[in-house]
């Protein structure tokens, strides 16, 4: 506590007789040092992309030219082309270069450029990874809040136990299960959802209809998503509130006259938030790179979908260019919430 | 424990007028036959934590509430300011019977407030004194000049001048300034009676004595009554104009501080007395053996005959003639006997001596 500082700055503040909750900027330094951890961060993750992806024991240039005749010379052609016949430090720094001007390599698979390749898939990827993390957020806060304020009753009992069961799940698993029921059919029950992509080719690609095809296409892996993740939230919550429910504080406000709804909305919920923001940003930085396996298995036209195809080629410019895009997000997502973090806590504004 | 000052501090203490109540004055606060019941748990007999006590705290007294841990001393603040919700009996405000009906309970809660014991936690940490202080005027819509009600409450709470702590959060306070912020919370609905769990067991021994001089400065200024729960005898000695003694759900002894701590009747009151060093020579504390009081599995007869000094040193006839471990006591009023002890009885056998 900077008491003298503090005294000052508050007596100076003396005129206005109602202090709300005063927001303070936070101080340059803070800024400075943590956008001077991020930007360390995403150096050393473009080192180890570039370590990664050198010394794969794959001959690009044999990948590329795979199943076709080609002569030495070609073969020799393409390597200078593609600039593997320079020494290491040089293409490192002409990797490095290129990244920060947002060119992030050619592939070999599309033949196109991986910034742009990158850049047509994030549209479906955040429209899946979104709406499942809404749907997962709301819903699991809200179930881990009512099951944590009457903890070891009949509800909280049966929450919990589906919630850690379906997080035990395996997602690939999950995933198939849900297309083998709702999209194939077992039994008496006739599939009705589709099974891969995001939208039926037959189809006009604009209006109304397109809008609903997408949507139903979305329901299986939007669906898988949250079923996934959701329990996360129920867990955190369920614990901050269970937490928070012993708080002196809270019989304080309920000896005040506050009735005991009152006293969890206004009071318990907003301190047992705090857990649960850091788990929210941590997934919205992964929300690019976590649809992997379910974009695999759905065939859901995303980054994800982008990156499982070329790993099996492998088209090592994307890879590395995907590489780079999650990282980035990932780092830039923890910087926002070390920002929002003092926003939503005082305690943590002092530091 | 705060030591128990010689008799100079009992002389000095006379000066402060004693707003000893006149006995047809209804009481702030009273309690009659209170009991709470926990129901028993993973194989555990209901927990009977209050079990039949009577308690008066008069306008303008400050009554502290004494007993060790588990004695239901807790559970008995909390069941008078309403959030227990008794299972026997009735807590009286004003001479009426409590109405635990939602709107009148919140009612009641403007005038009867409560102070916790760790001052920290009782502040939510993500308000500022202001909103933790307007809190209850906002709740009991006494919106009307709040500024001016919030900074008052600051000031008569010790945090002079306010507008040096009203924009401060919890974490940027010291451990008494927190308690102050809690009192002027307390302050800023005008209560009649003010129950205070251990106010000041978490604090610093510096701190302590302002807090509690806080507390007798309130009622002086504006005959706010108080119940004081404590473990800390010299703290009632120091605040309290009387004194109950809580043994396992009930009182055991009552009666004024200089009674009740100077001629303690109850074997109970005069180990827990005799285990401050008072200088002299012959110094011996009674210490207490035995289980820790168990509100699951309450003693027959005298509930506290297990850990009784005198019925331990008893010999057979003089325990069959007492009967401590069968017969039933009768639960203490605020009008009658001063301690709840078979051996008090005129007739009974066993030496006085402890």
């Amino acid at each position: 506590m900077s008491s003298p500082s503090a005294v000052a700055e508050a007596v100076g503040a003396a005129p206005d007789p109602r202090p709300r909750r005063a927001f303070r900027v936070p101080r340059p330094g803070y800024l400075v040092t943590k956008l001077a951890a991020a930007a360390v961060s995403f150096g050393v993750t473009l080192v180890i992309g570039f370590v990664l992806f050198n010394v794969m024991p794959s001959d690009p240039v044999r990948t590329m030219t795979r199943g076709r005749p080609v002569s030495e010379a070609q073969l020799a052609a393409l390597r200078v082309q593609l600039g593997l016949d320079k020494p290491i430090w040089e293409r490192f720094f002409d990797y490095v270069g290129n990244t920060l001007h947002g060119n992030l390599g050619y592939s070999w698979e599309y033949q196109q450029s991986v910034a742009s390749l990158t850049l047509s898939r994030v549209g479906p990827t955040l429209l899946l990874m979104g709406t499942s993390f809404a749907i997962s957020v709301v819903l699991g806060l809200w179930l881990g809040m009512r099951s944590g304020w009457r903890a070891g009753s009949l509800f909280d009992r049966v929450t919990s136990s589906t919630a850690l069961t379906l997080w035990s799940v395996p997602t690939f698993w999950l995933g198939m299960i849900l297309l083998i029921v709702f999209s194939v059919g077992i039994g008496p029950i006739h599939g009705f959802l589709p099974t891969a992509g995001m939208s039926d080719p037959t189809l006009p690609q604009t209006g109304m209809t397109h809008y609903l095809d997408v949507a139903r296409h979305l329901v299986l892996p939007a669906l898988t998503m949250v079923l996934v993740v959701y329990a996360q939230y129920v867990t955190i919550m369920r614990s901050s509130i269970i937490e928070e429910k012993g708080s002196p504080y809270l019989l304080t406000a309920r000896a005040k006259g506050l009735t005991d709804d009152a006293v969890r909305r206004r009071h318990a919920l907003p301190n047992a938030m705090l857990p649960s923001v850091t788990m929210i940003f941590m997934h919205l930085g992964g929300l690019i790179s976590g649809a992997v396996t379910v974009e695999a298995i759905f065939s859901w036209p995303g980054l994800g979908d982008l990156t499982y195809q070329a790993l099996t080629i492998p088209d090592l410019p994307v890879l590395q260019g995907t590489f780079i895009v999650f990282s980035a997000s990932v780092i830039i997502m923890n910087l926002l919430a070390d920002l929002a973090y003092r926003v939503l806590d005082p305690r943590v504004r002092a530091q | 424990m705060t030591p128990i000052p010689d008799r100079s501090g009992a002389e000095a203490r006379a000066d402060v007028p004693a707003q000893v109540p006149a006995p047809e004055q209804t009481p702030a606060l009273e309690a009659r036959d209170l009991s709470v019941v926990y129901p028993g748990s993973r194989g555990r007999g209901p927990a009977r934590a209050v079990d039949g006590v009577n308690l008066r705290i008069g306008k303008g007294e400050i009554v502290a509430l004494i007993g060790e841990s588990g004695c239901g001393k807790s559970t008995l603040a909390r069941a008078l300011v309403g959030l227990v919700r008794p299972t026997g009996g009735q807590v009286l405000s004003q001479g009426r019977p409590l109405d635990y009906s939602a709107k009148a309970l919140k009612q009641y809660r403007r005038h009867t407030q409560l102070v916790l014991q760790d001052p920290g936690g009782a502040l939510n940490p993500k308000q500022n004194v202001y909103d933790a202080v307007a809190l209850g005027p906002r709740l009991h819509r006494l919106t009307e000049g709040l500024p001016e009600r919030v900074h008052g409450a600051l000031a008569r709470a010790g945090l002079r001048p306010p507008e040096a702590f009203v924009g401060r959060y919890p974490h940027e306070l010291s451990g008494g300034q927190q308690q102050r912020a809690v009192i002027a919370g307390v302050l800023a609905l005008d209560p009649m009676v003010m129950v205070a769990d251990e106010p000041v067991a978490s604090l610093d021994a510096s701190v302590r004595g302002e807090i509690l001089k806080l507390i007798l400065h309130l009622r002086d200024e504006l005959g706010l009554s108080a119940l004081v729960v404590s473990h800390d005898l010299g703290l009632a000695w120091n605040i309290a104009d009387r004194v109950a003694v809580m043994y396992l759900g009930r009182v055991v002894e009552q009666g004024t501080v200089e009674e009740v701590l100077l001629h303690p009747k109850h074997p109970y009151t005069q180990a827990l007395l005799s285990v401050i060093p008072n200088g002299a020579e012959d110094w011996r504390p009674t210490l207490l053996t035995g289980e820790p009081p168990d509100p699951t599995a309450i003693p027959a007869g005298c509930r506290f005959h297990p850990r009784c000094g005198r019925w331990a040193a008893a010999s057979e006839a003089d325990r069959a003639a007492a009967a401590c471990d069968r017969r039933e006591l009768p639960v203490l009023t605020p009008d009658g006997a001063r301690a709840a002890c078979h051996l008090l009885e005129p007739n009974t056998l066993l030496p006085e001596t402890v």
